[in-house]
Parts: structure tokens; sequence; C-alpha cells
């Protein structure tokens, strides 16, 4: 298999990273067309055989769900991609989604061998390259579905964990039923992540792929509300239950001013312009009109970075991330901070707003802000930022959206007296086995970590599901 | 536990066939003036509703998600209904269906439910198409041994709805017109205070209308100390808590009305805060209200082609998932 790459080891090693084609900052600031164009065959050929084939492949350690890297890319050197992407579906249920959305840095690409002296290969490149070219032929290798079992999984949640676990409880043979609260499936990857960086048309495909496979959606069902944990299991029969509803409630900072008008948390800003399309004359739902106006968004995750981005495409005058702490404890991910900064979004580190200011009617000025300085390391094992005395100052905005995470959502646990969560209200689930204290209950995803990323989210999602599975065929919990 | 027939069919379906599913209306009627009544199946919401809890709905793709209050529901019949005051662009579309049309998205019951007691006196202040969400918890009430005395208000007697409703849930019932033109003339405030003066001081309100009503009652009753609720209508977008974009002001505390409401200690309530959030989208809502007018009729149709061809892409998938089984299974 090895030698399916022609070149020799040494040869390998020159060849530089290929680039990921973009679209031109200019003119994607202005559109929610996606910025990754996607590698071509011939770069992705070029790309793989950079590949050294390691013996002991630092990139499948580091993959939270162990996509067999190595594996992968010799097929890609081999030319057959559709066996590469089969091979990636193993381990990995949304590869063109991953592809686009993991944070590669610090995960399989961080694990590269090359990358300790130069450019690690873009396995997140690869990636999409092998889900994409499948999903454009046309040929896609659904995976096979064992004999029915006569059992049967209801899952909360259409997300990253709810849609991986999904599928790998339907190959299993039992029945599986995805519930969401929202009118479209997807969760994060509709309402969260913008289009300019994973194309709804794309989530709506590998939800479509989970349907061929046999998984039943159900949209518009708030678990907790609509029906509760124990009547989804006495009163409609399901044999198991996996709770993968998210992280939920938004937190504001808790200063004077939130309830101005134009103050927005990430989520429902986000929420409008993605899951309502608000940026789109023809929708209904409205948003705050950006253009020409100043927009501040607060925080230094993903999130924060999507909404910044995401302000600047609807017109905004100037667009500002404002972080209390510095650029290098930043949890977005490298690439976002690169696209962002190319499209003109300006950066304020060690900056708090500590006020935001209105007018006479409610609509907001500004934001009074704080300087602030790294101290001695926190519980979070970062250096806390601590305010500079007299460093107080007013940054102009129309807008301020707050991007600084979130709390967990009640709505199950209110109506599930015996779910045991802790002290923040998340859920308590078992790291390995993700039971919970309910029998026939398992719960995995931001319910569980608090929020966190996609890719740890499947891997809880397959955690999960391999747990349901061995429950659903021996019964036992104690 | 009682075991519905339809959870029955579903666990004996095959595996692939159920498919998320629109929300048909069995009967529409106007009952005043631009408000309109619908009866809709909704099983899974008609089986858990409790008075005071609200829906959101979504009528087409490019549609918005509005929260609207529910009357009433049958879970033997698998059916909610609603009451609808064509308002804004959204509620003025739903109100041209009919029977036999369908509705995108419907989710809920949503909000806690009313908290019901043995108050004594209850009264409850309803402002036109709020009565509608007050019928719910004045039956409760009164099923709980409550005096409710229900004060229906309304600019005039167009929009006075379900009065015979009215009269059954309550006690005792009066109807307020602003130019008198049925029932007495005046704001339901000035009937709040009459029964106050008169030394018929209730034990417990609700009010639930608009926020300047509302921000009235509450006037009235906070500085006498009488238990006083308010159900809210802030802007909301998903209603499960996870946007914020609902939350109201309660002193110096924010609360989410989705999930931490919609009922509200009337004294905390920032009324203020509230009417300015609420305004946050005004010029275009009139905007878009004035378009939808302008071209009424083919916005009706639009939507009906949109909800048949969903329809049809939705069986396309059926039958493909159908044939793929073949092969794998």
């Amino acid at each position: 298999m090895s030698d399916a790459n022609p070149l020799p080891r040494k040869e390998r090693m020159k060849i530089a990273r290929v680039p990921m084609p973009e679209l031109e900052p200019e003119i994607r600031a202005h559109c929610f067309a996606e910025v990754n164009q996607g590698l071509q065959i011939v770069d992705a050929e070029t790309e793989a055989r950079r590949c050294l084939s390691c013996a002991k492949p630092g990139c499948m350690e580091k993959c939270p769900v162990g996509v067999k890297v190595k594996q992968v890319i010799e097929l890609i050197c081999a030319g057959d991609y559709l066996a590469a992407a089969a091979k990636m579906r193993e381990d990995n249920a949304l590869p063109a989604i991953t592809g686009r959305v993991c944070p590669q840095e610090n995960q399989c690409e961080g694990g590269c061998v090359v990358g300790r002296k130069g450019q690690s290969i873009a396995i997140g490149n690869l990636e999409r390259f092998i889900a994409d070219y499948e999903r454009e032929s046309g040929k896609l290798g659904l995976p096979a579905i064992a004999a029915p079992t006569g059992k049967s999984v209801a899952i909360v949640g259409s997300g990253p964990a709810g849609l991986s676990a999904a599928g790998d409880l339907i190959q299993k043979g039992h029945r599986v039923r995805v519930f969401e609260a929202l009118h479209e499936l997807g969760g994060v990857l509709v309402y969260g992540i913008p289009e300019f960086r994973l194309p709804k048309s794309i989530v709506k495909e590998e939800v479509d792929n989970l349907r061929r496979m046999g998984v039943e959606f159900e949209t518009n069902v708030v678990v907790g509300k609509s029906v509760t944990l124990d009547e989804l299991m006495r009163i409609e029969g399901y044999d198991a239950v996996f709770v993968a509803t998210g992280a939920g409630l938004p937190i504001f900072l808790g200063i004077p001013g939130e309830h101005l008008n134009g103050v927005y948390s990430a989520n429902e800003f986000l929420t409008r312009v993605n899951l309502m399309r608000a940026y789109d004359p023809e929708s209904d739902q409205p948003v705050y009109d950006c253009r020409g106006r100043d927009v501040i968004v607060v925080g230094g995750g993903n999130t924060a970075m999507d909404a910044v981005r995401t302000s600047m495409r609807l017109g905004a005058r100037t667009a500002t991330l404002v972080y209390r702490r510095s650029e290098a404890e930043m949890p977005a991910r490298a690439e976002e901070v690169k696209h962002a900064r190319q499209e003109g979004i300006e950066f304020r580190m060690l900056t708090d707003p500590v006020e935001l200011l209105g007018d006479e009617k409610g609509w907001l000025t500004g934001a009074r802000c704080m300087k602030m300085e790294l101290g001695e390391p926190d519980a979070s094992g970062r250096r806390r930022p601590m305010p500079i005395r007299g460093s107080e100052h007013v940054l102009p905005a129309h807008v301020v959206i707050i991007g600084v995470g979130t709390h967990a959502n009640p709505l199950i646990q209110s109506t599930t007296p015996d779910l045991k969560t802790n002290q923040r209200n998340y859920i308590v689930a078992d790291p390995e086995t993700m039971r919970t204290s309910k029998r026939g209950v398992f719960a995995g995803g931001d319910i569980v970590t608090g929020g966190a990323t996609v890719i740890l989210a499947m891997g809880a999602g397959r955690k999960a599901a391999k747990a349901v599975d061995a429950y659903l065929r021996d019964g036992v919990w104690d | 536990m009682r075991f519905p027939q339809r959870f029955v069919l579903l666990r004996s379906r095959p595996i692939g066939s159920e498919r998320e599913v629109m929300f048909k209306i069995v009967e529409a009627r106007d009952v005043g003036f631009r408000i309109r009544q619908f009866v809709i199946e909704a099983p899974r919401i008609a089986r858990k509703q409790r008075p005071g809890q609200f829906i959101i709905l979504r009528l087409r793709q490019n549609g918005e998600r509005i929260p609207l209050t529910i009357k009433s529901s049958n879970p033997a019949a698998g059916t909610i209904t609603i009451a609808v005051q064509a308002v804004g662009k959204t509620t003025s579309l739903l109100n041209c269906l009919e029977a036999g049309d369908s509705i995108l998205d419907i989710v809920g019951p949503l909000g806690h439910p009313s908290e019901i007691a043995r108050y004594g006196t209850a009264v409850i202040l309803a402002g036109s198409v709020g009565t509608a969400m007050a019928l719910p918890t004045a039956h409760a009430l009164k099923d709980a041994d409550n005096h409710v005395i229900f004060i229906e208000g309304a600019r005039s007697k167009e929009m006075v709805v379900f009065e015979d409703e009215v009269r059954a849930a309550s006690s005792e019932a009066y109807i307020m017109t602003d130019d008198g033109s049925y029932g007495e003339q005046g704001l339901v405030t000035k009937k709040l205070a009459e029964l106050i003066a008169a030394s018929r001081k209730p034990d417990f309100v609700l009010a639930v209308g608009p926020v300047p009503m509302m921000r009235a009652v509450a006037k009235i009753t906070a500085p006498l100390g009488i238990k006083t609720m308010v159900s809210l209508n802030s802007i909301m977008v998903d209603g499960t808590g996870m946007c914020g974009g609902c939350r109201v002001l309660l002193g110096t505390e924010s609360k989410f009305a989705c999930v931490d409401g919609p009922e509200f200690d009337a004294s905390k309530v920032n009324f203020e805060v509230l009417m300015q959030r609420n305004s946050m989208y005004r010029e275009k809502e009139c905007a878009s209200l004035k378009e939808f007018e302008e071209h009424q009729a083919e916005e009706v149709l639009e939507l009906r082609a949109e909800l048949a061809s969903k329809r049809a892409a939705e069986e396309r998938m059926r039958e493909e998932i159908a044939a793929e089984e073949k092969h794998y299974v």
C-alpha cells in the first residue's frame, strides 16, 4: 500500500504545503459564498505525496474520533478517492463537515511529524477534498446496515453529536429517531456556523445520507416540553435515549446597557442570519441593518469570530473584535483568525467592555471599555486578565454582539428529576460510557462538557453509540 | 396511563418511513375584526399544553418564527386552537389561510404554565386577542375554587371576542370598550379600580394584553401588594432559551421570557425596557406589512405552491429511501 506514493521520502519533504484556494478577501467580505474553494485533484495528489507514512502516525493519535489518516492518505496517493472517502467514513460520519470546521492545527495536523520542522500535511484540506469528491461523484459509499435488532433509540438533538450517534446506531440495526427542537436539522451546523464556512447544502446532504441509511427525523420537538424523556421511553417505547442537546443559554456580560436595542447574543445574531437567512432580502426575519454601522463583537472563540465576520458581510462600516485576553489565548481556529484579518476585521485585544451606552430612545451608541493586562494564570491555565486603572475609553457602536459562551439549557433536566446534573446544571455522564444517572439514558456533547467543538461532540456521539449498542444487546445497566 | 393509538401506529411503521410533518388546519373562522381562530392538528402539543403556554410557528421557508398563544387544546382529537390578530406580515398571511391548508412548522408547548392556586378572588384582565391566552388560565383558576372576575377590554365592539367563553370561564365577567360601543365604556383598569374602590380587593391578578395595559395594571396593584402576574410578549426567535433575544428586565435581573416566563411578577417588570425592545424592528415590520398588503393574493398563492412542492419533495425522498432500503437491508 505504502508504495502508492512514488516519491522517495527525501523528495516528499521538499514539496511545499499546497495552499487552500480562497475567495479574494475583497470579494468574500461582502457576500456569504464559501471562503475556502477546495483543492483540485492535482493539488490533492501533490499534498498527499508529502505524507511520510510514519510508522507511528501522530495524526491518528490526536484525532478525537481516531480517523485512520495514514491509510486515507495512502488511498489518495493511489488515486482511489472513493475508497479514501469510505475509509474515512469508517470513523467519521461527517467528513465534509469536519474537513471544514475542525481545529486541525490542534488535532491531526498538530500531531503530524512533517509539521515539526516545516508545515504539517494539510489533512483537513485532504479530508474535505475526498468528501467533496465523493459527494460530487454521486457514488456515495453508504455503509452496510445490520439486520434489524428490534430495539429503538431516541436521539435528542440533531447537531454533530446526535448525527454521528445516529449514523453509528442505524448501522447496528437499531431503529433510530432524531428529535430536533428547531425547524431545520443540523443544530449548531445550521444555526451557528455561517454559510461562508460551512454551506448549508453540505449539512443537508449529510442529513439526507443518514435518511437513506434509515434514520428517522422529527423536527419541532422540544424534548422536555413537547415530550419528556420518561414519555419517550414509557409511552413511545424507546429502549434507550441519547441526549445531545448542545450548550444552550447564552451568557451575557452582566454589565449596564445590555438591554439596549442593538445588543445581541452571538447565538441570536447568528441564528437570525444563518438559520433564518436574515441576510437574504426575501427573508421575513429581520436583523439589525449593519450597513454603514459600527459593530463590536465581544469574545475570542469561533462563535465570536463567526459573528464578527458575518457582520462585515452584512455591510458593517467597522467590524471589531474585542477580547479581554491577548491573541495567544484566543480559542478560535488559526484559519478563522487569519481569514478575519484578511477581511478587514479589527482586533482589539486586552480590552473589556464595562458598560454599554445608549441614546434616550434606548438605541446603542457605544461601549465603554477598559484596557487589560495579563496577571497570574487562572483556573483555565491561561493568564488572568486584570483591568488597568484609568484606561477607560469609549468605542462607538451601533451593534454589540456578545459571544462569550453559554450556560446549560435546563429544559430536559427540569422535567427529568432523576437525571443527575452538576453544579453548573450540565448533565453528569460517564466520560467513557456516556451513561447518565438514569437507566437507558445516555448524554454527550456540549450538554455534558459545556461549549466545545464539532469534532469533540462527534467523538462523544460515537462513544455513546457504542455504549448504547452494548446496552441494547445485553440489557445490563448496573 | 393512556396509550394513544398514534403511538402504537408510530412504532409499527417500517424504518425510514417517518418524516417531518406539516400541521394541518382543520378549522378556520373569523371571530372578530382582523382576528381569526384556527383549529390545527398538532398532537404532541395538544397532549402537553397547560394554561399560559405558547407556541412558535413559521409559515414558509423564508418566514419568520413568531410566538402565539394557545387558546385551548383537545388531546383526544390531537388539535390545538389558536386565535390570531393580524398585526404584521406573518399574522396577516396566516389569517388568509383556510381549513385544509397547512402550517409549515409549529413547536410547543413553550414556557412555564400559569401558576394555579386557590387564591380567593382572582381578577383576569385581557385585551382583545389576549383573551385567548387568558381563557385556559381562567378556567383552571375557576376549577381551583377561585372567584374569577374576568375583565375583557377592546377598542370597540368588533374586537370583542369569545364573550360566551369568557362568561363560562369566570364567575363574574365585564366587557369594556374604549369607545363604549359595547359593554361598558372605558379601559379594563377602570373596572379594576372600581372593584378595589368597592372594597373588593382581589387576591390575585393576571393581565394579558398590550404592554401599556399591563403596565397600568401593575401601577394599580403593586402599591396595594396584590400578587399580579403579566404574560410578556417580547420578541423571540427559537423559544428554547438558545438566543436570549426575548430577555426582559426584572429589577436588575435579566430573564428570558421563553424559558423563565412568559408570566412574571408585574411589580418587578421593567415595562419601559420591554416597550423599547419590542420596537427594535418596527420600521421593517411596517414596510414588510405594507408590501404584503399590496401583493396579498399572490403571497397566499405562493405559500400554497411552496407547501405543495415541499410535500412533493418529501414524497420523492421517501420513494428514494424505500428503493435504497431494498438494496441494503
